[in-house]
């Protein structure tokens, strides 16, 4: 029962993860129709960016804000320089050119940083926390990870419900000619989407990379499973993508916990298997038909 | 005659490979299986992609899945090579079938996250076992030369004949198919999926015949490159190749077998001769060794978004006016004209616009 507790826990704040990589597809998804395969690679370049102010500097809060500055600018030039020519073209163009992207910034990462592991500070203390004799199973830096994604989440929320830029940004996502012919620089709405999205993607690495240590690959695997995560909410749906990175951290948390780590990705990949099978649009999203 | 000026093409081709396999040393012999290797597994994909429309970021791992099946064999059952390269390939088709039914029914950007979280995957399963699949350090392949080339031949260049052969067979087969019924289905079901239905063709069944008989290209690759490197480990079959076989598909031009041939050998030879100028100017390894990677991507951006169809386009476009000033060739250009290059199609199959108005605030 204890050890049950403890992996929930452990899966929920493993899941705000998945959630935040989740919620950065969903932005792009809704702005753009593209599936940005580079969000990974963004977070883990930013995460090396603050790698670097954190060794000259001693600070780690300096690391985080220019990590999370770093996400938002590379984000919006990425969208402006290689999305914008492809954006109206078959879907395949987009992928391959966003896989490229990928795979240029792990080798740039690695020419730069070398391929070697290094291990990433935490912002608080990782010791597990107790309450009286009963371990939780995490620890009060799992506890800010868990806080830190949360209230992104929902400044994003709060942005996108209550602003004006947030009324163009949905404007310009639902109907771009309709938006257009009510003055909205839809052009300008989806480099800030993709910017918020890269914001959102470089706190997840951020905020990951303590566990998973720092090394040109080390975001593919929290990639695919946000993947996974996106899709099990539905790519639609922000709060679907909380949600299923949530469902995903907790059952990835059990299957590791009593199977072995092992057969973790596997899983995952099971279970992106079974949603697509059985739910291809997500488990929040409204149904729509496949256009043809 | 279509299979008759193939097999033509293919013997001088064999021909010519030989006599330069005897001309070159044998670390060039050696490149030459490896970009062999290659041709096979870009070819493959390059039919997947480029004719049928259906991506895959998962060949990587279903290149593990031949290498693997390829070392068991020779390891356990000491089967003969032709009978393990067939089997490699056979096995390797059976799981692609698997993929491929799943494929079938996703599109797009679900495909391609489904095929990479594969090949995320499918190294980790390789780890699960390591009495059988011997773990990190991966198994290692034993094969001899052929006894009835004499003690003294340089296995190198067995290696480069047998390999090249297998290209050869695999291009030539290939090629047919692409120009055979199910070629043009493929194509007819990659540039409209709907107007091919409406036609009478089973979409679901071609899309699933298109993974398998890529599946098997690959499957064959990864044995051919387990016997050329003479050991297989997951390190080996990471993201990082499923995206360089798709960054020769894509160099080379999607759809275009000869395509495959242009991106295999800038594939093999780039990364040899960048690490060699890092070496020379006192970079790192670790930094040589991912330039190669920071530059698929680059190769990969650039020419999707400047050149949609790769060497071969760019060959074809140079050729076309040459040609079409002497009489006899008039023939020939007009039929490279109508060559494939299907996915980089000048008309969107579904414009952003009309997609966006489904989404839901």
């Amino acid at each position: 029962m204890a050890e049950l507790f403890e992996l929930t826990l452990g899966g929920l704040s493993v899941g705000m993860i998945y959630a935040a990589i989740a919620l950065s597809l969903v932005l792009i998804w809704r702005a753009t129709r593209i599936l940005n395969y580079a969000q990974g690679g963004l977070a883990m370049f930013t995460t090396y960016l603050a790698f670097t102010v954190i060794t000259h500097t001693g600070s780690y809060w300096a690391g985080f804000v220019v990590t999370l500055v770093a996400g938002l600018l590379l984000g919006g030039l990425i969208e402006r320089v290689v999305i914008r020519p492809v954006e109206n073209k078959p879907p395949l163009n987009a992928i391959i050119v966003t896989i490229g992207l990928l795979i240029f910034l792990e080798g740039l990462a690695g020419v730069i940083y070398g391929g070697q592991y290094r291990s990433f500070p935490a912002a608080f203390s990782i010791d597990g926390l107790h309450v009286g004799s009963l371990a939780l199973g995490i620890s009060a830096n799992d506890v800010f990870v868990a806080a830190a994604v949360l209230v992104a989440a929902l400044l994003l929320a709060g942005l996108f419900q209550y602003t004006s830029v947030g009324l163009r940004l949905r404007a310009a996502a639902f109907s771009p000619p309709v938006a257009r012919l009510l003055g909205v620089r839809v052009g300008r709405m989806l480099t800030l989407g993709w910017a918020l999205a890269g914001l959102i993607g470089a706190l997840a690495g951020v905020l990951v990379s303590p566990s998973t240590f720092l090394y040109p690959n080390s975001m593919d695997s929290v990639f695919v499973l946000g993947f996974t995560a996106a899709v099990i909410g539905g790519l639609d749906s922000p709060a679907g993508a909380v949600a299923g990175g949530l469902i995903l951290g907790v059952a990835l948390s059990y299957v590791g916990g009593y199977l072995g780590s092992d057969v973790v990705p596997l899983f995952g990949l099971a279970a992106l298997v079974v949603v697509l099978m059985i739910r291809p649009e997500g488990l929040f999203s409204a149904a729509a038909a496949r256009q043809v | 005659m279509t299979l008759l000026r193939h097999l033509a093409a293919a013997i001088v081709v064999a021909l010519v490979l030989v006599l330069l396999t005897v001309r070159l040393d044998a670390f060039r012999d050696y490149q030459m299986a490896e970009v062999a290797c290659y041709v096979v597994a870009v070819a493959g994909l390059t039919a997947l992609v480029g004719l049928s429309g259906q991506i895959s970021l998962g060949h990587g791992a279903f290149m593990a899945i031949g290498a693997y099946s390829a070392a068991l064999l020779l390891l356990h059952l000491h089967w003969p090579l032709p009978a393990v390269l067939a089997a490699a390939a056979v096995i390797t088709a059976a799981s692609g079938a698997v993929v491929g039914v799943a494929a079938a029914r996703l599109r797009g950007p679900y495909l391609a996250g489904a095929t990479l979280l594969l090949a995320v995957a499918l190294p980790s399963l390789a780890l699960s076992d390591p009495s059988l699949f011997g773990g990190d350090q991966g198994l290692s392949v034993v094969t001899s030369t052929p006894a009835f080339l004499g003690p003294t031949f340089p296995p190198t260049r067995w290696q480069a004949w047998l390999t090249c052969g297998c290209a050869l067979i695999t291009l030539v087969l290939l090629a047919n198919l692409a120009r055979s019924r199910v070629g043009r289905s493929w194509r007819a079901a990659g540039d409209d999926e709907v107007a091919a239905a409406l036609a009478g063709l089973n979409v679901a069944r071609l899309r699933v015949l298109a993974f398998v008989v890529s599946a098997a290209c690959a499957g064959l690759a990864g044995a051919l490159l387990a016997i050329t490197t003479s050991i297989v480990s997951p390190g080996a079959f990471t993201i990082t190749l499923s995206v360089a076989l798709l960054t020769g598909a894509v160099l080379g031009g999607l759809g275009s077998l000869a395509g495959a041939v242009w991106g295999s050998l800038v594939l093999v030879l780039v990364p040899t001769y960048v690490m060699d100028v890092a070496a020379s100017h006192g970079l790192s390894s670790s930094a040589g060794s991912n330039i190669p990677v920071a530059a698929y991507g680059v190769v990969l951006v650039v020419v999707m978004l400047l050149f949609p169809d790769g060497i071969q386009g760019g060959l074809v476009r140079l050729y076309r006016p040459v040609a079409a000033r002497v009489p006899a060739w008039r023939g020939l250009a007009r039929r490279k004209t109508t060559g494939p290059a299907t996915a980089p199609a000048p008309q969107p199959r579904a414009s952003a616009s009309e997609h966006q108005e489904e989404g839901s605030i």
